[in-house]
């Protein structure tokens, strides 16, 4: 083809089916790279494993700090700390995922790509989850790992052998959590603002009854009501500290799953080529 | 599939929304070229795209497009063609040639690639200047221009155009008309334009599928569907009654008349009656004729005739 020539011309090369939640999720990552406010909020959220950092520094190398010294709590205390990045993050990140998509209409774009609902989905949790990840599961193995080099050795890890796999599988439960009933939410309504109002919402009026419950029967079994205390619970029996809650915790682990199944639900009913109004 | 094979065909198709039947056991085919999906709004046109793309399940049916089944295929039908929606539709946050390349990549084109051809086509549907541009800053027409390109980038075998020129300025319009006559015309894509103007779709397209109430009312190569089965004259007329009541007396009598933009009326003639049978009609009705010209069946009478419009 001349240079000059720029009319349309048949595509040769190969094409690649089945990746398109990673497109969608790479894009998503990179988009979001690129706003410099959404840094700031993401070093900021790393602001808390510097202190932890630091804390294990002074533990390990003076003997009169030993009451800072890291123990298994600490590190489910940690995630408590991160526990209002993954709200900020999940309201300004998560709640515009499939809003805006709807809003400009979008999805009719996405959807006439060769690619299903499902790989849709995935792609925008992935980004939201990669957020996620990154605030809560990254430091907290990082921090581990810290202890290790600032100790000079494996004691603390050896003792606590289960707190990598703590660490993952709460990780894992709370993202799972999060980003799925946001991209719900997110996939309910076109005006990203009001997806974050109804997260709020919803975590704030749960708990706002779990406690009018708490006082009137005068016991926390009822503490599943609130979406955030059945995670605390969870929490609490993985990284084997004392229950918030008298909550059973198969309760909680049953309304998490349950949530989850609920979002997966709305996610398939919204996620649509074409909304019909019948 | 030989290259005179349909490229799509549906086969007693229904599709409802609710109580409403938006497709009602449609069986026709789409042969390769161009071919115009033509219907007054609400004829199931944008209704019959969408299930083809398996947006919308049929109620019963079956439907293929490039020999495959869409019930079964889906993926696999998308990865070959491209749509263009016909509303305001793009990827939020985004300038023209990412949101175009990010389209390539999403049909399966390697990122390089996909760049690539995000300038190329870019260029070739007029946006090759505002190509760095954010997609919210553009107006109707420029977006419209980046529904084709983000349909194209892929190089589809197919594609769906609905309403393409919907919201343009005359000029805007004909160029997109150029683009869509040039793709289907010389750069061998077969497409299918859905639109509810007339002049666009004799202008771009070689065949023609009316549609009228969820039904096919006239489907065919238009050349054959303009062949006349009787006489087309535009007619002025000074009648006694009202000109509404002396048409109901024309078409009592077996005759079809529909208004034009002027005073006059085109009256198509069926058999080999002609102007006699025009002249004797007015005669009886004590109507004078002020003007009575032959003229050449156009695709607006076709859809007339097929769709019962005055």
């Amino acid at each position: 083809m001349p240079i000059h020539d720029q009319g349309y011309r048949r595509y040769r090369g190969g094409k690649a089916g089945g990746r398109a939640w990673l497109v969608i999720m790479k894009t998503g990552i990179r988009t979001m790279l690129s706003d410099k406010k959404f840094i700031v909020l993401l070093a900021a959220a790393w602001l808390q494993f510097l202190v932890r950092a630091v804390q294990f520094y002074i533990a390990a190398n003076f003997s009169q700090a030993a009451v800072i010294a890291p123990k298994a709590d600490t590190f489910r205390d940690f995630f408590d700390k991160q526990d209002i990045f993954v709200y900020i993050l999940t309201v300004t990140l998560g709640s515009r995922l499939i809003a805006q998509d709807r809003r400009v209409n979008a999805l009719q774009i996405y959807l006439a790509k060769p690619l299903t609902r499902a790989e849709y989905i995935f792609g925008k949790l992935g980004i939201l989850a990669s957020f996620l990840l990154f605030v809560t599961w990254v430091p907290a193995i990082l921090l581990l790992g810290v202890q290790v080099v600032f100790a000079g050795n494996f004691e603390f890890l050896k003792a606590n052998a289960y707190l990598f796999p703590a660490i993952t599988l709460y990780a894992a439960l709370e993202v799972s959590m999060t980003s799925t009933t946001m991209l719900a939410l997110s996939s309910l309504s076109t005006n990203s603002r009001f997806v974050g109002i109804m997260y709020t919402g919803l975590i704030f009026f749960s708990l706002a009854l779990y406690n009018v419950l708490r006082f009137i029967t005068g016991s926390t079994r009822l503490s599943w009501v609130a979406f955030g205390n059945n995670l605390t619970q969870l929490g609490d029996v993985i990284f084997r500290v004392t229950p918030h809650f008298q909550t059973p915790w198969p309760v909680s682990l049953l309304m998490v799953v349950v949530l989850i199944a609920v979002s997966a639900l709305v996610l398939e009913r919204r996620v649509r080529g074409v909304e019909i109004i019948a | 599939m030989a290259d005179s094979d349909p490229i799509v065909t549906l086969a007693n198709v229904t599709v409802t929304y609710g109580r409403q039947q938006a497709l009602a056991d449609v069986t026709t085919t789409f042969l390769p070229g161009a071919v115009g999906l033509l219907g007054p709004n609400g004829a199931g046109k944008s209704t019959m795209i969408k299930s083809l793309l398996g947006f919308v399940a049929p109620s019963q049916g079956r439907m293929h497009v490039l020999g495959l089944d869409v019930a079964t295929s889906p993926i696999e039908i998308r990865a070959r063609i491209g749509y263009m929606p016909e509303n305001d539709a793009h990827i939020p946050g985004m300038n023209a040639v990412s949101f175009v390349a990010y389209c390539g990549e999403l049909a399966g084109l390697p990122r390089s690639d996909s760049m690539q051809r995000a300038h190329e086509v870019l260029f070739y549907v007029g946006l090759g200047e505002a190509r760095y541009r954010n997609v919210e800053t553009y107006s109707t027409g420029m977006k419209q221009r980046i529904k084709l390109a983000q349909a194209l980038v892929h190089d589809p075998d197919l594609l769906f155009l609905d309403e393409p020129t919907n919201g343009m300025d005359p000029k805007g319009r004909d160029e997109m008309l150029e683009l869509v006559r040039d793709l289907a015309h010389n750069k061998g894509v077969n497409l299918i334009l859905s639109s509810h103007v007339l002049p666009d779709v004799e202008y771009t397209c070689d065949s023609v599928v009316v549609m009228d109430k969820g039904r096919v009312a006239a489907s065919g190569p238009i050349a054959a569907l303009k062949q006349p089965r009787g006489r087309v004259y535009e007619l002025r007329v000074k009648t006694p009654v009202d000109l509404e009541t002396f048409f109901g007396r024309l078409r009592a009598a077996g005759l079809e008349c529909h208004s034009t933009d002027e005073d006059i009326v085109r009256v198509f003639v069926p058999g080999d009656g002609g102007a006699r049978q025009l002249f004797a009609l007015a005669a009886a009705e004590g109507a004078q004729v002020r003007h009575l010209r032959p003229s050449v069946p156009t695709l607006e009478d076709v859809f007339a005739q097929s769709v019962g419009q005055d």
